[in-house]
């Protein structure tokens, strides 16, 4: 198991996961977490109102768990920039995979190409992230 | 009709890093670091204390920007940055407000389109920076319409 995110090496990939089915139930916990309540991301006949097939995902909710790809790796450092392009909508059971592959590596910074995708190969997101390594 | 505030910084805001919200934050992102909610785990890492989830400004209060008005519904969160010094501190406070920085209008297939840019900074109890977060966002051509009719 790689345990560094140094020991990596350009086109290598951290070890990617599969999160479990979107519920309402995480929509809900985000909407309460994040104090975004547009109802679109939680009540079916506020998403179909906005021409939505049903409700989506909180793009930040997206985000948040794109980042998680690197928790393990905070105890050394951290995300120092992150940018994503929400480019597809995510909807109630779909399977979210998360994928970070090394693109570059440079002093103390390595920086990723960082995806989601789901269940039919599409990109719902699509980024980047510098990880910065951090002397105490 | 937004590009008279371009430059326009709102009043600032101090926020509190709290300890439930950074732990039920990372809980509904599914981030089970320890670093966010164990302070032993957090004090052995390098960062010395404990941390918030590098999304977590999404939930600040960053204050308003004065006569800026926006659609309440149907706005799209096209695209979003964060850029840190270094980490966010539980139990800091930070020093919140945001600038609209730019307003583009495109012409799509489905009409026109605006693009606002917002950058969101956070500073700590010193005035130094500790994390810009840029938010891109689309008003499209119908909802600027049916927003301006209300």
């Amino acid at each position: 198991m790689i345990t560094e995110v140094f020991d990596l090496s350009v086109g290598q990939e951290i070890p990617s996961r599969t999160l479990p089915p979107v519920t309402r139930l995480d929509l809900i916990k985000y909407a309460g977490a994040s104090g975004d309540y547009n109802p679109i991301h939680t009540i079916d006949e506020a998403a179909e109102k906005a021409g939505l097939p049903g409700v989506i995902a909180h793009g930040m909710l997206t985000m948040g768990r794109m980042a998680t790809l690197f928790s393990p790796y905070l105890e050394r450092g951290f995300i120092r920039k992150f940018t994503t392009r929400f480019k597809g909508m995510v909807f109630l059971g779909d399977e979210i995979t998360l994928k970070a592959v090394l693109v570059d590596k440079h002093g103390d910074t390595a920086r990723f190409d960082v995806t989601a995708v789901n269940q039919k190969g599409e990109t719902v997101t699509a980024g980047q992230v510098e990880f910065c390594v951090r002397n105490k | 009709m937004w590009e008279k505030w371009i430059g326009q910084r709102s009043k600032p805001v101090t926020n509190p890093i709290e300890r439930g919200a950074v732990a039920k934050f990372a809980q509904a992102i599914g981030d089970d670091s320890p670093l966010y909610t164990d302070e032993e785990a957090a004090r052995k890492s390098v960062h010395g204390r404990l941390i918030a989830p590098p999304t977590y400004p999404m939930i600040l209060d960053y204050g308003q920007i004065e006569g800026l008005k926006l659609p309440e519904s149907g706005l799209i969160h096209g695209e979003q940055q964060f850029d840190y010094r270094r980490p966010l501190y539980v139990d800091e406070k930070v020093t919140c407000y945001e600038t609209l920085r730019d307003v583009k209008v495109k012409q799509a297939r489905s009409g026109e389109m605006t693009i606002l840019v917002i950058d969101r900074v956070g500073e700590d109890s010193e005035g130094e920076r500790i994390f810009t977060s840029t938010l891109t966002i689309i008003v499209t051509e119908a909802v600027k319409r049916r927003w301006m009719a209300s």
